[in-house]
């Protein structure tokens, strides 16, 4: 609390200073946000040691505890939707060192940028975490629109997943272990959201990252589940240096520009610093690539993204949960978190191309070009996943930034609704393998079916289910779209306006491919699939009811067909109009975009249903058997095809690179070096001081142990010996004999006594 | 007063008492020559109490009296112990204890 006094004292003394954006007030539930991440800890400390003696081995305590922190959420938003109005208290500023001369225009294009509008202001509350050496490091919450969503999209998916994996992991061997990580991981994923500072987040990041290894490793006993989860952990430390670089960095930044601190892990404070001018831009772009780099391994961007697929080794509701709604969209969410940096860092306003759009755009298609050579359902919602990412990375990169977060608040349903499917179908056949065992799926499964097909429209993005809505806005969002009005946005990004339109049709194509070797056709596995239970099928239809209506939560501005009171609600209630936010501009929506977007999205479908529901459906019929591709298809025909193919079916050959190259490179040399050092130089000194010291020992133990040390004892011994043998004399067991000595004694004692006295 | 005289009596009675328990071989009158030497003892307390006009000395010669009957008590029950068990109450033959 004593940095709180500070600032506040900061505002009597200095009229002027940098305003934060953040306020100190607010309503009980704002300011104890801090109970949401609580009870899954609790619950998961519960489950660890009560787990096995309850009756339904933990998963109860599990349900509860999350189902309470999703309560605590809806109730929070409920306080925000209020606060974000009508709060009228007072904003925190913070007195900072004065910057020659861009600090001004800084300060000048800074309010000018931002909309109109009563401002939000985040609820912040902290406490000392620790003190040393007069730098106090504080924990606390800070809450916004955006850690309010996410809040509720992590409490609901969990819950969803944790009623979802009763059913799924039932009768497994670590099923309250399974339980215990579920609420550990929900645990960590909220805490990272109410993150006040870095050193806060960079903890709790860590801490999901645990959960993921844990969990990925469920299984851990067959090979490739353990190796999957190490590499799933080793990329991501790759990316964390990064992280810890980059948060160091903005550390000592932010104590250079406030006067009479050492520095600041706040994110309130770092990104207004960001925002005004007071950081250089060098330390910015240094901060924000290192940044960056954590970003690529958590979200899963292209290069780093090679752990994501094999993470599907998890467990299904594992994979939906972690690797596909809530873990693998922090990377996404740090930089929505720390946009300030970002924003001034890549200079994201009024350009054209930048590294984090440019990545954002690579990853998203060359993950749904991955999707395509798949045969495992759940490699290619990992692929989709990525491509994804990319997507919401991309918008982040040209500034849209509602419609990034809107994207991950979208895709978190539909694409945990397609996870949950593909664990409901391999539940059914015993396998994830679409070509061997799966197909015609729709006549035994129909929930799942009709849910299958409700997430993949909205992955599509086909109006109006969620992923339309989002996807448009990413669109019209890069500015790029010079046609017929339709722009305004930070910057002309017409090659990420392109890539992004590329991936529409490729996502439509793909999932396309995926449904119909899924469900449709003759079925080609053994045995009689059946359709899961209740405890499946139902989160299923509450995640496919979200895909359906969740994109009406934020339908664009000027949209003639919703009322006004209806258009641009996400924004409005999660972006912030603040003081640690920057002033980003908002594209214009455009009629003729979403039309084209839409007509690509249909070539996209059209295109793969022409491939699958009519050639390979005929060839199927001619040749007796359900095919799940053509015999004499592009691959056999054009050598280019065939190339693009293999090309495709090794991952690029990343993992090559990684493991060959990388690796094998760095440890061979690196390990011959290290022998000759270990043999030369260590040992060396090793064998030169081991003689030594023998040497030495003798001397000391001849000379020294046996003549000094053993003398004394045995004397000592003899003597103790001797003694005990005359004064056993006396103890001659006569009550009397003892008596005279005693009164003998008495005798002396009186004697000396009276000498004395 | 005459308090010479009580202390003199005192003092044959303590060394009458610690011959007894030095030379008896009886265990009966070793425990009666202890209670000559408490009794010794009381009779210094109750004179130093009279010399120095204080009830003090009776009193602690009264809580002696009593804690005395409780150890002859005690006393003669292991005697009488001793005596079921060894059909003797020689001190001289109990040296069990010999080191």
């Amino acid at each position: 609390m004593n940095s709180l006094l500070t600032l506040a004292a900061t505002v009597t003394e200095t009229s002027e200073g940098l305003a934060l954006g953040i306020t100190e007030g607010g309503s009980w539930f704002l300011r104890n946000v801090w109970l949401i991440p609580l009870v899954p800890a609790l619950s998961f400390v519960g489950i660890l040691f009560f787990g096995k003696k309850m009756p339904r081995g933990g998963s109860e305590l599990g349900i509860a505890a999350v189902g309470i922190a999703f309560v605590l959420a809806l109730l929070t938003g409920v306080a925000w939707v209020d606060h974000r109005d009508n709060f009228h208290g007072d904003e925190v500023h913070v007195a900072i060192v004065q910057v020659d001369d861009h600090g001004a225009d800084h300060g000048a294009d800074h309010g000018a940028g931002h909309e109109s509008g009563h401002p939000s202001l985040a609820v912040h509350r902290t406490t000392t975490w620790f003190q040393t050496n007069g730098v106090e490091f504080t924990v606390g919450t800070l809450v916004d629109g955006l850690a309010v969503m996410m809040l509720l999209v992590v409490t609901l998916v969990s819950l969803l997943v944790h009623v979802y994996s009763t059913d799924y992991v039932h009768g497994d061997r670590r099923y309250t272990h399974f339980f215990a990580f579920l609420s550990l991981f929900s645990a960590s994923m909220l805490l990272l959201v109410v993150s006040e500072n870095t050193l806060q987040l960079l903890c709790a990041w860590e801490l999901v990252g645990v959960c993921s290894f844990a969990l990925i490793g469920h299984w851990w006993e067959e090979k490739p589940n353990s190796d999957a989860a190490l590499k799933a952990f080793l990329t991501n430390r790759v990316g964390d240096m990064g992280l810890l670089v980059g948060v160091t960095v903005l550390f000592f930044a932010a104590g250079s520009a406030l006067p009479g601190r050492f520095g600041s892990f706040s994110i309130a404070e770092t990104n207004a610093l960001a925002n005004s001018g007071a950081l250089s831009h060098t330390t910015l772009v240094v901060a924000a690539s290192c940044l960056m780099a954590a970003v690529m391994s958590k979200s899963g961007q292209f290069f780093l993204h090679t752990w994501l697929p094999d993470a599907m080794a998890g467990p299904t509701p594992v994979s939906a949960l972690i690797h596909a709604a809530t873990m693998v969209v922090a990377g996404v969410f740090m930089i929505a978190r720390m946009y300030g940096v970002f924003f001034e860092g890549f200079q994201i306003g009024g350009s054209s191309i930048n590294l984090m759009a440019f990545i954002g755009g690579l990853t998203t298609i060359v993950g749904a070009l991955l999707a395509f050579v798949q045969r495992d359902i759940k490699k290619v919602l990992a692929y989709s996943t990525i491509s994804q990412l990319g997507y919401m990375v991309l918008a982040l990169g040209v500034g849209a930034w509602t419609a990034a977060v809107f994207h991950l608040f979208t895709h978190a349903f539909f694409k945990a609704c397609l996870f949950l499917g593909s664990g409901s179908v391999s539940h059914a056949v015993h396998s994830f393998d679409m070509k061997s065992d799966m197909g015609g799926l729709r006549k035994h499964m129909p929930h799942t079916y009709r849910t299958f097909m409700i997430g993949t429209v909205a992955l599509a993005g086909l109006p109006p289910l969620a992923g339309f809505w989002s996807k448009d806005e990413i669109l019209v969002g890069t500015g790029g779209w010079g046609l017929m009005g339709g722009t305004g946005g930070n910057g002309a990004y017409t090659l990420i306006l392109g890539m992004g339109m590329l991936t529409a049709a490729l996502t439509a194509a793909y999932m396309t491919r995926c449904v119909y070797l899924t469900f449709f056709g003759e079925f080609r596995g053994h045995g009689e699939p059946h359709e899961s239970g209740p405890r499946i099928t139902g989160p299923l239809w509450i995640l496919a009811g979200l895909a359906i209506v969740a994109g009406f939560f934020n339908m664009p501005k000027g949209f003639q067909l919703a009322p006004e009171s209806l258009q641009e609600r996400f924004g409005h209630f999660v972006e912030p109009v603040a003081g640690y936010f920057p002033a980003i501009s908002h594209a214009t929506p455009s009629w003729s975009l979403a039309i084209v977007s839409t007509l690509v999205v249909i070539a996209g479908i059209a295109a793969s249903g022409w491939y699958y529901f009519i050639k390979v459906e005929a060839a199927s019929k001619a040749a007796g058997t359900s095919l799940t591709e053509l015999p004499d298809g592009p691959t056999t025909k054009y050598p280019l095809a065939r190339m693009g193919h293999t090309l495709l079916s090794n991952k690029y050959y990343l993992d090559h690179f990684y493991n060959g190259i990388v690796a094998d490179g760095t440890k061979g040399p690196v390990a011959r070096m290290v022998n000759r050092i270990n043999q030369d130089v260590i040992d060396r000194t090793v064998d030169v001081v081991g003689e030594t010291a023998v040497k030495a020992g003798t001397v000391v133990y001849e000379k020294i142990d046996q003549l000094v040390v053993d003398g004394v004892v045995n004397a000592s011994g003899r003597g103790s010996s001797g003694a005990g043998e005359e004064l056993r004399k006396i103890n001659s067991g006569k009550v009397q004999s003892y008596a005279a000595i005693l009164f003998a004694a008495a005798t002396v004692l009186a004697g000396v006594l009276i000498v004395i006295v | 007063m005459f308090l010479n005289q009580f202390l003199l009596l005192s003092a044959v009675l303590f060394s009458i008492g610690v011959y007894g328990v030095l030379a008896r071989r009886n265990g009966v009158l070793v425990l009666m020559s202890i209670e000559l030497i408490l009794n010794a003892v009381n009779i210094n307390l109750v004179a130093f109490g009279a010399f120095r006009a204080s009830v003090g000395g009776e009193v602690f010669a009264l809580f002696i009296i009593a804690v005395a009957a409780a150890e002859v008590g005690v006393g003669l029950a292991m005697v009488l112990l001793l005596y079921r068990n060894r059909r003797s109450i020689d001190l001289t033959q109990i040296d069990q204890l010999r080191g």
